[in-house]
């Protein structure tokens, strides 16, 4: 009863971040890693990591959904 | 330019949030009963309350970039969800928000439940919908009105502007007493994912230690840039005919966003 709840407790958060698709999340993270990665080793600007997962990851899950749907 | 942007997310997040519970309310108190339905949604704000009182002061006490780093990275992630059902609904891949179907989902659906009496609960089934419709729908606007808030060190305009939403949503409901569906929710939704995402890939590079070219002014183009790239989308994945406004999903213990 008690881990029935706490998997249905794990699945409401679990839907409420990540959502339909956990690869957008993966890739923010994996970005997100990245950029600090590079901000603390390298001494170029990294802003634009996190916008190149933007343009790649919205579209490529935009197309799954579409995909799936027809 | 961030206190007006963050007014302004927040507000329009709030208002279409506030308008998907105002319909289960609706639905709830109409067919089943209002006392029990009211009892919901004032239990359902209790515990948004609480939550905001636990998480709040949490968050706050983070430090900067490390809050930064966090918060963003979930803004983003949340707000690419956002921005994700908006392209796929504006696209016509994906089932417009319609409130009047919801409503007329959510009573009919009510209609067939027997009525269960609990002590100071005269009707259950009335209570339960709308505390989930508050307290699901709620639980979106306190992620962000967080989230913005405790970022731009103002959580009070955040909440301010979570509170006139749910104001103006209460007020129009007592008015029409009717689900509010002229309200562009649609897209309202999108506005509100192009900030989120826009703020959420500001916050997170920044608290990942990235700086950010012009400083706070780079958020003049990220949002703008970031609205263009979203419209490219629904052009590039535009599809007629698949959906109507007719073919909303719904179920009885909520609405997806």
């Amino acid at each position: 009863m008690i881990i029935r709840r706490l998997k249905a407790f794990a699945a409401f958060w679990y839907d409420f971040i990540v959502g339909d698709d956990w690869r957008v999340a993966a890739g923010v993270v994996a970005a997100l890693t990245l950029t600090y990665l590079l901000a603390h080793r390298v001494s170029t600007a990294v802003w634009w990591v996190v916008l190149v997962a933007l343009v790649v990851l919205l579209p490529v899950s935009i197309w799954r959904a579409v995909r799936s749907s027809r | 330019m961030t206190g007006t942007a963050l007014f302004v997310a927040v507000f329009l997040a709030c208002l279409v949030e506030a308008v998907e519970a105002l319909t289960i309310v609706l639905a709830a108190g109409t067919s089943r009963e209002w006392r029990s339905a009211l009892l919901g949604v004032g239990a359902g704000l209790l515990v948004l309350a609480a939550t905001v009182a636990a998480l709040g002061p949490a968050v706050s006490a983070l430090p900067l970039s490390g809050l930064r780093l966090f918060v963003g990275g979930l803004l983003l992630v949340f707000g690419l969800q956002w921005l994700r059902k908006a392209i796929l609904r504006a696209s016509g891949n994906k089932a417009l928000h319609d409130e009047e179907l919801i409503f007329q989902t959510q009573l009919d659906a009510a209609r067939t439940v027997a009525v269960d009496r609990r002590p100071l609960v005269g009707d259950w089934y009335a209570f339960t919908l709308s505390f989930k419709g508050v307290v699901l729908e709620g639980l979106e606007v306190v992620f962000i009105a967080l989230t913005f808030g405790s970022n731009q060190h103002d959580i009070p305009r955040a909440a301010a502007a979570a509170g006139a939403a749910v104001v103006l949503v209460v007020l129009l409901g007592l008015v029409i007493r009717k689900p509010l569906s002229r309200v562009p929710e649609n897209s309202m939704k999108f506005v509100v994912g192009i900030m989120l995402t826009a703020f959420g890939a500001f916050w997170g590079a920044e608290g990942a230690g990235a700086r950010w070219p012009g400083g706070d002014g780079a958020l003049l183009v990220l949002v703008p840039a970031i609205a263009l790239f979203a419209l490219a989308l629904v052009v590039a994945f535009r599809r007629r005919g698949a959906w109507t406004s007719g073919s909303a999903s719904v179920t009885t213990a909520g609405v997806s966003a």
